[in-house]
């Protein structure tokens, strides 16, 4: 029973899974803060996925997560799509965080129909980003914008409240933000290990 | 100048065989009153079960019975001819329909792109015969003189005056399209050709002969020039589809609706514009035709997407009543600017571009649906955004920190436990628009963490949140 094998033979089969290293090191783009950077496993938001952010509440630094991200794309001229925001987003602070407001589009839509738009958005591989903030996504939505988000090479983000955390999903990274203490965490990331300590808002805010 | 004259011997026949299914079978056109029908034109198989033009219908029932009848109509000849003006627009800028049944060209300045003569005339050959038309092609210095060839030959291509003189030197005077009465008796006194005719001092024939007749000889040589209106695309775009049967459903509107969308496009691309507002109308038997109108942000020619698009708005339409006709009229057609594209692509996948994933939106949401944000240069936080289809841009004043969402209406909030971050700030503005508002804003932090953005009219009042530092 006792045969020796060689540790490489079985981890290039697959039989053994190495649990700190990242297997597949997927494409990423940089968030724009550093430490937020250093933080997650990827090293930034994966591309071509969606990322998942579950917020406790509003105004809780949810949005100046993403701007350095979103500043950067539309500089470029990249179009990023927010769909259904659930408020009216202030110009003269986007504007404030370096987002060109001309690469910027809403889209508003009811019900089932912003999860359709979504995944229009996604798919069609003209948007750099695209922001949305379902009011019922269930597993199989969000499985849709995946893929969607894969087909058309899109960086996705899917604002969900906080107590969806519990519910499996299949997006690539998940991050909840916390209110007490404001901090941030990782509860799944696809390729790689979940860091187990939380960063605190401080560190993008 | 070189003119190409491109005469339709047949063109009520060819436009009527175009549309059967077996051009062979004897086709005979019928014309004047219901009591004395008259065959107007018959065609090869009629031909040869031995009727005639001019003959009755009661003559030739008499003789057979195996032949088909359609009636000659003045009105679809007239649509022919604009059709084939609009495909000879395509080779030459400057068409003519001047002579009846007859497109003059003008193609010396086509042939650097067309090639030599006999090539494009080939490509001319290949494609009326595709279309279906029987044709004689000549080619002259003059219109006139082209025309005039027509008569006699075919494929004959004259460029030069001399050769040209020399060809028309042997015309038969019946040939040269004077009027019937003066070549009777220009026959009549002996002359056959036109070169016996020009023999003549001009003198004794501008005597003898209404003055037209020397107008007529002198456009033919060249002296004197023809004046010629000349063929123009139409402006606006009206086709309409008549439905073989009372259609129901959005489905079988489709195939129509993809057809009207391709001859928009065709004729968009013929003409070099886009559009950006047409309607379509479904038309009913009694109740009045009902409107999709398709209005877009940019001017578009795509056919597949202005298909998408006004299939997008069709579904949303309850069809009232079955629909008997499709009609499309799109009236402006300003200039398009096809979108920039770089040549080395970042994304290689770009299967739908923005423009149409915009108006695929649009179509489904509604026209409101999608927005772009601008700032506006105003203290009030109320006034200062703007939504509107295209972004603008404009000089803004410096303000303090404001939150990343604004909502729409301010909302109470409650005191306990908040923590005041900064503030106040005062914001006095809009009194001179009746939109007065005079407010100490602050940055506060709720008992549960979050940040929010909250006023305090300057009369007194309860402590509004107007924001959230998100």
């Amino acid at each position: 029973m006792t045969a020796v094998v060689a540790l490489d033979s079985l981890l290039d089969t697959r039989r053994v899974w190495r649990g700190q290293a990242i297997t597949s090191r997927t494409a990423v783009q940089p968030t724009g803060h550093a430490t937020l950077d250093e933080f997650l496993p990827g090293g930034g938001w994966p591309e071509s996925a969606i990322s998942e952010l579950l917020v406790a509440a509003t105004g809780i630094g949810e949005l100046s997560l993403l701007w350095p991200t979103l500043a950067r794309l539309t500089t470029a001229g990249e179009r990023v799509v927010l769909i259904t925001p659930p408020h009216r987003p202030y110009p003269q602070a986007w504007l404030a965080a370096g987002v060109d407001l001309r690469w910027l589009t809403i889209v508003q839509a009811k019900g089932r129909d912003a999860l359709w738009a979504a995944e229009q958005c996604l798919r069609s591989g003209s948007c750099a980003a695209v922001l949305c903030w379902p009011q019922q996504a269930d597993d199989r939505a969000l499985r849709r914008l995946q893929v969607a988000a894969e087909t058309g090479q899109t960086l996705g983000f899917v604002y969900r409240p906080l107590h969806e955390a519990s519910n499996p999903s299949p997006a690539a990274l998940r991050l909840t933000i916390e209110a007490q203490p404001a901090q941030l965490r990782v509860i799944k990331c696809r390729g790689g290990l979940a860091p187990g300590q939380a960063l605190p808002a401080s560190a993008w805010q | 100048m070189l003119w190409a004259c491109i005469l339709l011997p047949q063109l009520a026949m060819d436009g009527i065989l175009r549309h059967c299914d077996d051009a062979a079978a004897p086709l005979v056109l019928l014309a004047g009153p219901p009591q004395r029908r008259v065959l107007q034109a018959v065609n090869a198989a009629a031909r040869k079960l031995g009727l005639k033009p001019g003959q009755s219908l009661v003559a030739a029932q008499a003789l057979t019975h195996d032949f088909a009848t359609a009636d000659y109509d003045p009105l679809m000849i007239e649509r022919w001819q604009q059709f084939l003006a609009a495909w000879g627009y395509g080779y030459s800028a400057q068409v003519s329909l001047h002579y009846p049944r007859c497109l003059l060209l003008e193609v010396h300045s086509s042939l650097g792109l067309f090639g030599p003569w006999p090539r494009f005339e080939t490509r001319l050959r290949e494609e009326l015969t595709d279309l279906g038309f029987r044709h004689r092609i000549t080619l002259a210095p003059n219109p006139a003189a082209a025309r005039v060839l027509a008569n006699a030959h075919d494929g004959l291509a004259v460029t030069d005056t001399a050769v040209l003189h020399q060809a028309l030197g042997v015309l038969p005077i019946e040939r040269l399209g004077l009027p019937r009465e003066v070549s009777t008796s220009l026959v009549r006194m002996g002359l056959r050709h036109l070169h016996q005719l020009l023999a003549l001092p001009r003198d004794s024939l501008a005597r003898r002969f209404p003055a037209q007749v020397l107008a007529q000889l002198d456009t033919l040589l060249g002296h004197r020039p023809l004046p010629l209106e000349f063929y123009r695309p139409p402006d606006v775009f009206d086709t309409r589809i008549e439905l073989n049967f009372e259609v129901e459903s959005h489905q079988a509107l489709l195939f129509p609706l993809r057809r009207l969308t391709a001859d928009l496009a065709a004729f968009l691309a013929g003409r070099d514009s886009g559009v950006q507002r047409f309607s379509l109308y479904l038309e009913h038997r009694t109740l009045p035709d009902s409107e999709v109108p398709v209005g877009l942000l940019s001017t578009e020619r795509e056919p597949a997407m202005l298909f998408e698009l006004t299939r997008g708005r069709l579904e949303h339409l309850q069809l009232p009543a079955p629909v008997l006709a499709v009609r499309l009229l799109a009236r402006d057609l300003p200039a398009f600017t096809p979108a920039h594209q770089a040549l080395f692509d970042e994304r290689p996948q770009q299967n739908v571009p923005w423009e149409q994933l915009r108006e695929r939106l649009r179509a489904r949401l509604g026209d409101d649906a999608v927005v772009s944000l601008s700032a506006r240069a105003d203290h009030r936080p109320e006034c200062a955004w703007r939504e509107s289809s295209l972004a603008h841009t404009e000089p803004l004043p410096q303000v303090g920190l404001r939150p990343g969402w604004l909502l729409s209406t301010p909302q109470p909030l409650r005191e306990e436990g908040l923590l005041t971050l900064a503030g106040p700030e005062r914001i006095e503005s809009g009194w001179w628009d009746g939109a007065d508002a005079r407010r100490d804003y602050y940055r506060v932090q709720t008992a549960t963490g979050q940040q929010g953005w909250a006023f305090r009219a300057l009369t007194g009042g309860p402590l509004l949140l107007h924001g959230w530092f998100a």
